[in-house]
């Protein structure tokens, strides 16, 4: 059987999440790899979110926020930017291959890059192969 | 903490069941910890289905319930609203298993990923905490940015209702686009007749503060309480004492074009934009002016008798608190200089459908007269050319909705000024759907006898004295060459580029023709996403008179809905303080975007939960991990982790 990567995707209320139910309203599909959990802004997204999906097994964290100047909450799309920067680093020294953590923009009115970049997402976690930290 | 959930799976007809084996869903939950009951229905949104969740409740004796069935955009609200009638809301989830899952995933994946997307909305549940609503109070006050003629209804109405407003224009005058067309479609009543005795009754409301010649430069804070800067330019003219006699004017040196006519009328550098402007008041232009100063010039404060003009006026920050915003920034012509097949518009007889309509009206530069502008004789052959930057994916791709309708007027107008003229309207579609509008264009193509020629130009050149337009018609299949005298391009409408930062300001969204993003492209067409915030006008899209009128009214009424009320309900989804644990080392209070995390007297943080919008960027970046988000905690959004993966 081929490999089904588990992608834990943290969308934010305003914007990712609004743009995952625009690509559902006009009916674009995308893999099903893809499970999502909505917060209210990218910024609540605790870098120990991240390091406690790859423990529990997840190969890929996708995380999806409003565009830079465009955050609900003024700047918390900033601060995840920064955030998911350094998680790359950490991720990498931990033998994580830092692909496997996403960072998106996607407005509410973007069904089409939502569904494009999860495809994306879900393509090249399949080409890297189960996370090394897999049970 | 919830110990006896109910599931409740909706079919939604075929959107969901269509694609997710609902019963399964059903069955894989009734296994689940926590979950007492599970069950299927139709449309769980229909009153038996909200009957049905009412009965289970009692029957089952649950004390929380799961709805599985589209985003909780649409229907969270209504479950809640059932569920509150038994227990607290925060005891009502949703499973998005529509648009997240049953429209955008193939049979054999959907219902997998279904039943962990309930399964995880079972771990959310079982962690919430039963949560009262904040109340917060509101200050009945609304900011209308933009004085056209959505502005300018939207301020009237709310005033009426008896609510302040402050009305801020950029310009040196209220009335906006409306001001400068001469008639208007399909009636051709005088557009300045019809909006001055408004632009009048704004200046006059004792609910309206009319800030005219004044911007937005800052906006904070959220529905209910916002806090905006906005900046006063200095006229060097105080508008109170001006009684607008024109001896300024005459004595000032400085000509220059006016904007208001499309830079083909002269103005002086004191000028008012036109002659019905409100306020009405001189206002010197800084750029043009010789100096400001009585040793340069001076020329036109000799020549006030009113002691009107004040040179050592300054620019003031005004600041004001308001409870909502309405936005009617209005639009703009696409430049014409992109339109590399109509010659960039650089010729004279080559002009915007605004530079015809100002010289249409009898305030204009020609007086109301059609002139050749090369010329300045009478053009007996004009070309109109519609969709110029329109449906077109090179320039913009979206219909501008009214030139169909102003172009018919102009051809008109036209053949009343020049009765032995000669007028051709390029056209792709003609797409009249307001009220009498097919009757007018009717009326155009058979009384007026204007040629319409279905098709695109491809080019235009000068040839001696005439401008030759090479098209094809497109139903006859043949080549159309024209040389004109004068030809009207109906320019693109495309948001003002002012509405891209006012929108920065408020975090709205704009797109590709710098219109604003509504809420939802059909049933809130007038709203931000953002609470508090609302559209008029052509700052949205395209519109005609009628239509931004409608909106402006709409915006008013959302307005005044929100102003009904003595307090607003805010989400109790705030930052919570483990205050024993806190190390008080004061990141959450540098971070927080709302100053809500605010330093106590012992140097430990607090939340103030009235100014907390709940994002939770102070929860992910406290470094002892003692900042929570009701309802969003990290316990909560780590077991959903462990259910998905």
């Amino acid at each position: 059987m081929s490999f089904e990567p588990k992608i834990v995707a943290f969308l934010c209320n305003w914007c990712a999440y609004a743009g995952a139910d625009m690509a559902g309203t006009s009916r674009l599909k995308y893999p099903a790899n893809v499970v999502p959990i909505k917060v209210m802004c990218s910024g609540r997204v605790d870098p120990e979110f991240i390091i406690d999906a790859f423990e529990k097994g997840a190969d890929g964290v996708f995380i999806g926020g409003c565009h830079p100047g465009d955050c609900h909450y003024v700047n918390g799309n900033y601060r995840t930017r920064r955030r998911v920067k350094m998680m790359k680093k950490l991720l990498e020294e931990m033998g994580i291959n830092p692909k496997r953590l996403r960072l998106e923009w996607v407005s509410a009115t973007e069904g089409q890059k939502f569904a494009r970049v999860i495809e994306e997402f879900v393509n090249e976690i399949k080409e890297l192969g189960p996370s090394p930290w897999r049970k | 903490m919830a110990r006896r959930i109910g599931v409740f799976v909706c079919h939604c007809g075929v959107n969901i069941a269509g694609v997710v084996d609902v019963e399964r869903v059903a069955e894989e939950l009734r296994k689940y910890p926590g979950v007492a009951f599970a069950t299927t229905y139709q449309y769980m949104c229909s009153d038996p289905g909200q009957n049905l969740i009412r009965q289970k409740i009692e029957e089952e004796n649950l004390d929380a319930v799961i709805i599985a069935a589209c985003s909780p955009a649409m229907h969270e609200e209504t479950f809640r609203s059932v569920c509150k009638e038994f227990f607290n809301p925060y005891r009502c989830e949703m499973a998005n298993i529509r648009e997240q899952c049953s429209w955008v995933h193939d049979k054999k994946e959907a219902t997998e990923k279904a039943i962990k997307l309930v399964k995880a909305t079972v771990e959310k549940l079982r962690g919430n905490e039963d949560l009262m609503p904040i109340f917060v109070p509101i200050e009945k006050k609304c900011l209308v940015i933009g004085g056209g003629i959505a502005g300018i209804q939207a301020a009237l109405d709310i005033a009426d209702a008896g609510y302040k407003v402050i009305l801020v224009e950029k310009e040196a005058s209220i009335g906006g686009r409306m001001a400068q067309l001469s008639e208007t479609f399909p009636t051709l009543d005088c557009s300045q007749c019809i909006l001055t005795p408004k632009m009048v009754a704004v200046a006059r409301h004792p609910n309206i503060k009319l800030m005219a010649y004044s911007e937005v430069i800052d906006i904070s804070g959220y529905v209910g309480n916002f806090d905006v800067k906005i900046l006063k330019k200095p006229r060097y003219v105080d508008e109170d004492a001006c009684t607008v006699c024109g001896d300024c004017e005459k004595a000032c040196p400085v000509i220059i074009p006016n904007e208001f006519d499309m830079e083909k009328k002269p103005r002086k550098a004191i000028y008012i934009p036109f002659p019905q402007a409100v306020p009405s008041t001189y206002t010197i232009d800084r750029e043009a002016c010789l100096g400001l100063a009585p040793l340069t010039c001076a020329q036109c404060k000799d020549a006030c008798e009113a002691n009107a003009i004040n040179y050592d006026m300054q620019p003031k920050i005004v600041e004001e608190r308001v409870g909502a915003i309405i936005v009617a920034t209005g639009y703009d012509l696409y430049d014409k200089n992109k339109l590399v097949e109509y010659g960039y518009g650089e010729d004279d007889d080559i002009i915007t459908s605004l530079e015809f309509e100002r010289m249409l009206s009898a305030s204009g530069p020609t007086g109301g007269e059609i002139i050749k502008p090369s010329t300045g004789k009478v053009p007996k052959k004009v070309v109109f050319i519609q969709c110029a930057g329109s449906r077109d994916k090179q320039h913009m791709p979206y219909c501008s909705s009214i030139c169909c309708m102003y172009t018919a007027k102009h051809a008109l107008l036209y053949k009343h000024h020049v009765p032995d003229g000669e007028a051709y309207i390029f056209y792709i579609d003609i797409r009249a759907t307001g009220k009498n509008y097919e009757e007018f264009i009717a009326r155009v193509m058979e009384e007026e006898r204007i040629n319409y020629i279905r098709g695109k130009v491809a080019k235009i050149y000068r040839e001696g004295d005439k401008i030759v337009v090479w098209g094809v018609d497109t139903l006859t299949g043949k080549k159309v060459e024209i040389k004109a005298d004068l030809v009207v391009l109906a320019m693109a409408i495309v948001g003002r580029k002012e509405t891209k930062e006012i929108a920065k300001l408020l975090k709205v969204a704009v797109d590709d023709g710098n219109f604003l993003k509504e809420s939802h492209p059909k049933l809130k067409p007038v709203e931000a996403l953002s609470r508090g915030i609302y559209f008029a006008g052509c700052a949205q899209s395209p519109k005609d008179i009628p239509a931004a009128v409608a909106q402006a009214s709409a915006a008013a009424s959302k307005v005044l809905a929100i102003f009904s009320k003595d307090k607003l309900e805010k989400d109790p989804l705030v930052a919570v303080v483990d205050e024993d644990r806190c190390s008080g080392c004061g990141v959450c209070v540098s971070i927080c975007p709302y100053g809500a995390m605010q330093r106590q007297p012992n140097g430990k943080a607090k939340c103030i939960e009235a100014l907390c919008e709940g994002c939770g960027t102070c929860a992910a970046a406290c470094p002892s991990n003692n900042i929570e988000m009701r309802n969003y905690k990290d316990e909560q959004i780590e077991k959903m982790i462990e259910v998905i993966v």
